[in-house]
C-alpha cells in the first residue's frame, strides 16, 4: 500500500501550512510601482473594427477561411479539419461546471483587428494601443519586462523582445508567424502534449486556433526577466483561441507572464486556449497567469507540460475573472528528477464558478510534485478544486503532496474538493490535505482591536490566505494580484 | 477627570447577566490590577471594554478620553488610545507582524493626525520592541502569532503595545503561561510604558507574582461580576494568604 495521509479539517483558525515568508503582502502600493491608470477598470471597451472577420458560428468552411486567410500549409489546413471533425464528435464533458448554455453558433470565430502586427506601440492603431496603454502593458514592458506580446482579438497585433535575448536564440513571437518562420521547430512539437483528441475545447482549438506565443529558449540560455503576453477579447460574442507553444531546451530557464481581461458585455464570450510546453533536461518554466475576464467569459483552456530529467515545470495559476472557468494545468513527468510544482489561486464571486486545480502524472522514478490550491469563494460564487495525481506503474520513489485549502466569505459561497489519486507504485510518499475555514470573529476581532475596520481586517485575513501563491510572484505582479483581490472583496460584507 | 470611568456597568453574554453595578475610575498613568476567581467576569470585562460582539453592555456608562465608549466601534475604541492584550491572541496565517502593527501604526497616527512613521523609523522601533521583549527579529515576518509558543505570543502582545503606545492598556492575563524572564521583561515594558507616554493599565491576573514587580495604584478584588474590594497594592498580598473566600458581592 502506498504512504498515503489524508486530512480533512474544518477549523476557523488554524492553518494547515505554514506561512513564514520574508515578503510579507505589501499592504500598500510601492511608490516606484505607480499603476499608470487610476482609473482602471478592466470592463471598458472601444469600439469594434475589423479588417476581416469570419461570419457567425462555426462550420467547415470557416475552419477553411481562418487557414487561408493566414496562408497555411496544407498539412495545417488538413490538421484544422481533421480537428473540426473531432470537435463535432466529441461530448461535452459531463463533470465540472454547467456548460450548458454556450451557444456555438451565436460566436464570431475569427477577427482580425488589424493588417500588420507593430514592432513598437505606434505601429497600433490609436484605439487599440489606448486599450493596452490604460492596461498597463507598455508601462510594464519598459520597467520589468524582457519581451511583449499583445493579442486583440484574434491576432497578435504587438511583439517585441529584447535584443539581447534575440542574440542568443531566444524565439519570442506569435504562433501564427512560428509556422511560418521556423516550421521545423513548429511541427516537431506541436499538438504533441496537446492532441486534438484529447477534448472537446482542445479540438475546438485546433480546429480554428490563431495567435497566442510560441517561445523557444535555446540550451543553456537563462532569460532572468520575464516574457509576458497579454490578451484582449474587445468584441461582442468573440471567441479567442490563442495557442501557446513553450521549449525550453536543455538547462535553460525562463518566466513567461499571461494577462487576460475583456470588457463588459450582456452577451457571453469565449475563450478556449491551449497550452504545450516541453522542458527539457535540468530546464525551469514557471508559466504565471493573472486570469481576470470579464464575468460573462467562459474560460475553458487546456494547459499542459512535459518535463524531463532534473527539469522543473511551475504553474502558478491565479483565477479572478470569467462566468466559468475550467482549468487544471498539468505536468506529466517523463524522465527521473522531474519536480511538477503547480500553484492555482482562484477567487469566485456572485454567479462565478472557479473549477480549477492541477494535475500531476508521475511516468518516472524519483519524480516530485507539489500542488497547493487556495479558493475564495464570495456570496453565490463557487470554486472547486480538481485535481488528479498518478502514478504509473514502474515510478517509484516518487513524491507528491497535494494541498488544498477553501475560504467562505459568507454562508452562501461554496467551495468543493475533487481530488482523483491513482497510485500504481507502494514506494510512493502521497499526502493530501484539504481544509476549508471561514473568517472568524475571533481574528476579526483582534485585528479591529489593533485599529483596523471590519472590511480591512477582513482583507487583510484574506490577502494571508492567498501569500502562499501570491509571494511566488514577481513584486509588480504580486501587488498587482493583491489590488485584484481587494476589488473583488469590495462590498463583501453583509 | 478620568481617562477611564465606568458607572454602574453591565454587561451580557448569550442573554446571561455576567457584570452589574460595576464602577471604576482610572486616572492616566495609573496602573490597576484585578484579580479575583475564574468565571468572576475579569475577561468579560477586558473584551466588552474593547467592544467584543458577543457582549453587550446593557446599561451604565462608559467614559473614555471624554468619549462615550458605547458609541464607537472596535477600531474606533483602538484610534482613540485603547488598547487589549489578548489572553488568547490570534494567530492570523500568512499576515506578518510588521504588516498587521505598521498598518495599524498608520492608522493611529493618521487618527491623530500625525506624519506617517518612516519606514526605517518603524524598523528601529519595532526591532528594539522585540529585543525588549527576547524575541527574535524573525518575528517581524513571520505570521502574527503562528507556530509561536503560549509565552511567545504574549510577548508579541507586549510588542504591539510598545509601537501603538495606548493611552490605556488592558492586559488580559499577559502573565500566564510565562516564564519568570519573560514576566520581568513584561513587567519592565509596562513601567517603561508608563514613564515615558503616561500610559495607564488595566491588568487582569491571577497571580500575585507579577505585582512583585510592578507598582500597582489599586487592587481590585472582582467577584460573581462586582468589584467587591479595593484597595493598595497590600490587598494582593492579603488575598495570596487568605484566597477569596471572605470576598462576597453586594446583594
Amino acid at each position: 500500500m502506498p504512504k498515503k495521509t489524508t486530512r480533512r479539517t474544518n477549523n476557523n483558525s488554524t492553518s494547515a501550512t505554514t506561512a513564514s515568508s520574508t515578503n510579507p503582502i505589501p499592504t500598500a502600493r510601492p511608490k516606484n510601482i505607480q499603476h499608470p491608470q487610476e482609473d482602471y477598470k478592466p470592463g471598458f471597451h472601444v469600439q469594434e473594427k475589423s479588417v476581416f472577420k469570419t461570419q457567425k458560428g462555426l462550420s467547415e468552411d470557416v475552419v477553411r477561411q481562418i487557414s487561408a486567410h493566414k496562408n497555411e500549409p496544407t498539412w495545417m489546413t488538413d490538421f484544422r479539419l481533421k480537428a473540426y471533425a473531432t470537435f463535432l464528435k466529441k461530448r461535452m464533458p459531463p463533470w465540472g461546471a454547467d456548460l450548458s448554455t454556450i451557444n456555438f453558433d451565436d460566436i464570431y470565430y475569427y477577427l482580425k483587428p488589424v493588417n500588420q502586427q507593430g514592432r513598437t506601440w505606434n505601429d497600433i492603431p490609436d484605439e487599440i494601443k489606448s486599450t493596452f496603454d490604460r492596461l498597463g502593458i507598455p508601462q510594464a514592458e519598459r520597467r520589468y519586462l524582457a519581451g511583449v506580446g499583445a493579442q486583440y482579438e484574434s491576432e497578435v497585433v504587438y511583439h517585441s523582445i529584447s535584443k539581447h535575448l534575440e542574440d542568443k536564440g531566444v524565439i519570442f513571437m506569435d504562433t501564427d508567424q512560428a509556422l511560418h518562420k521556423h516550421p521545423e521547430i513548429f511541427r516537431k512539437y506541436f499538438s504533441t502534449i496537446v492532441p486534438p483528441a484529447d477534448n472537446k475545447f482542445a479540438a475546438l482549438n485546433s480546429a480554428v486556433w490563431s495567435g497566442g506565443t510560441f517561445l523557444y529558449v535555446p540550451a543553456g540560455v537563462h532569460v532572468e526577466l520575464p516574457l509576458q503576453a497579454y490578451f484582449r477579447i474587445n468584441a461582442e460574442k468573440m471567441g479567442q483561441f490563442e495557442r501557446t507553444l513553450i521549449i525550453a531546451e536543455e538547462g535553460s530557464s525562463v518566466h513567461y507572464v499571461e494577462g487576460c481581461s475583456a470588457p463588459s458585455y450582456s452577451s457571453e464570450s469565449l475563450h478556449s486556449a491551449v497550452v504545450e510546453i516541453v522542458v527539457k533536461k535540468g530546464a525551469r518554466v514557471q508559466y504565471t497567469t493573472i486570469q481576470n475576464w470579464d464575468k460573462k467569459v467562459y474560460n475553458l483552456v487546456t494547459k499542459r507540460a512535459q518535463a524531463f530529467q532534473d527539469a522543473t515545470m511551475f504553474w502558478l495559476d491565479g483565477n479572478l475573472g470569467s462566468k466559468i472557468t475550467m482549468k487544471y494545468p498539468s505536468v506529466y513527468l517523463m524522465e527521473p528528477g522531474a519536480r511538477a510544482e503547480i500553484l492555482s489561486l482562484a477567487f469566485a464571486s456572485d454567479g462565478q464558478h472557479q473549477d480549477a486545480g492541477g494535475k500531476a502524472i508521475h511516468v518516472a522514478p524519483n519524480t516530485t510534485s507539489r500542488i497547493i490550491s487556495r479558493s475564495i469563494s464570495k456570496r453565490s460564487g463557487r470554486s472547486s478544486y480538481r485535481g488528479t495525481l498518478e502514478v504509473h506503474r514502474g515510478a517509484t520513489g516518487v513524491k507528491s503532496h497535494v494541498v488544498c485549502d477553501a475560504l467562505l466569505l459568507d454562508k452562501e459561497s461554496r467551495s468543493d474538493t475533487y481530488p482523483t489519486m491513482k497510485v500504481e507504485e507502494a514506494s510512493a510518499t502521497v499526502e493530501h490535505e484539504a481544509t476549508v475555514r471561514k473568517i472568524s470573529e475571533e481574528q476579526l476581532f483582534y485585528l479591529q482591536s489593533r485599529g483596523l475596520t471590519e472590511d480591512a481586517a477582513r482583507g487583510m485575513i484574506v490577502n494571508g490566505f492567498v501569500e502562499p501563491i501570491v509571494k511566488e510572484l514577481p513584486m509588480e505582479y504580486a501587488v498587482e494580484m493583491n489590488r485584484l483581490i481587494e476589488m473583488e472583496m469590495e462590498g463583501s460584507i453583509g | 477627570m478620568s481617562l477611564l470611568s465606568l458607572k454602574n456597568l453591565a454587561i451580557k453574554a448569550d442573554k446571561k447577566q455576567i457584570i452589574s453595578r460595576l464602577n471604576l475610575e482610572i486616572q492616566p498613568g495609573e496602573i490597576h490590577i484585578i484579580m479575583g476567581p475564574n468565571g468572576s467576569g475579569k475577561s468579560t470585562l477586558c473584551n466588552a471594554l474593547m467592544g467584543h460582539p458577543h457582549y453587550q453592555i446593557t446599561s451604565g456608562s462608559a467614559q473614555f478620553a471624554d468619549k462615550n465608549l458605547l458609541t464607537l466601534k472596535t477600531n474606533q475604541r483602538a484610534t482613540a488610545g485603547l488598547f487589549l492584550a489578548f489572553q488568547y491572541p490570534r494567530e492570523i496565517p500568512g499576515v506578518s507582524l510588521s504588516n498587521v502593527l505598521r498598518t495599524a501604526k498608520n492608522i493611529h497616527n493618521e487618527a491623530a493626525k500625525q506624519p506617517r512613521l518612516k519606514r526605517t523609523e518603524f524598523a528601529k522601533q519595532t526591532k528594539a520592541a522585540l529585543t525588549t521583549m527576547g524575541l527574535e527579529a524573525n518575528f517581524l515576518s513571520r505570521s502574527l502569532n503562528e507556530n509561536a509558543s503560549g509565552g511567545e505570543k504574549k510577548r508579541l502582545e507586549m510588542v504591539q503595545l510598545a509601537i501603538l503606545k495606548p493611552k490605556l492598556a488592558i492586559l488580559d492575563e499577559i502573565d500566564s503561561g510565562v516564564d519568570i524572564d519573560a514576566l520581568q521583561a513584561i513587567a519592565a515594558a509596562i513601567e517603561k510604558q508608563r514613564a515615558t507616554d503616561n500610559t495607564a493599565f488595566l491588568i487582569v491576573t491571577h497571580y500575585q507574582r507579577l505585582l512583585g514587580y510592578l507598582k500597582p495604584d489599586r487592587v481590585h478584588v472582582m467577584v460573581d461580576g462586582q468589584i467587591v474590594k479595593s484597595g493598595s497594592a497590600e490587598l494582593a498580598q492579603e488575598l495570596e494568604k487568605t484566597g477569596y473566600q471572605g470576598f462576597k458581592p453586594a446583594k
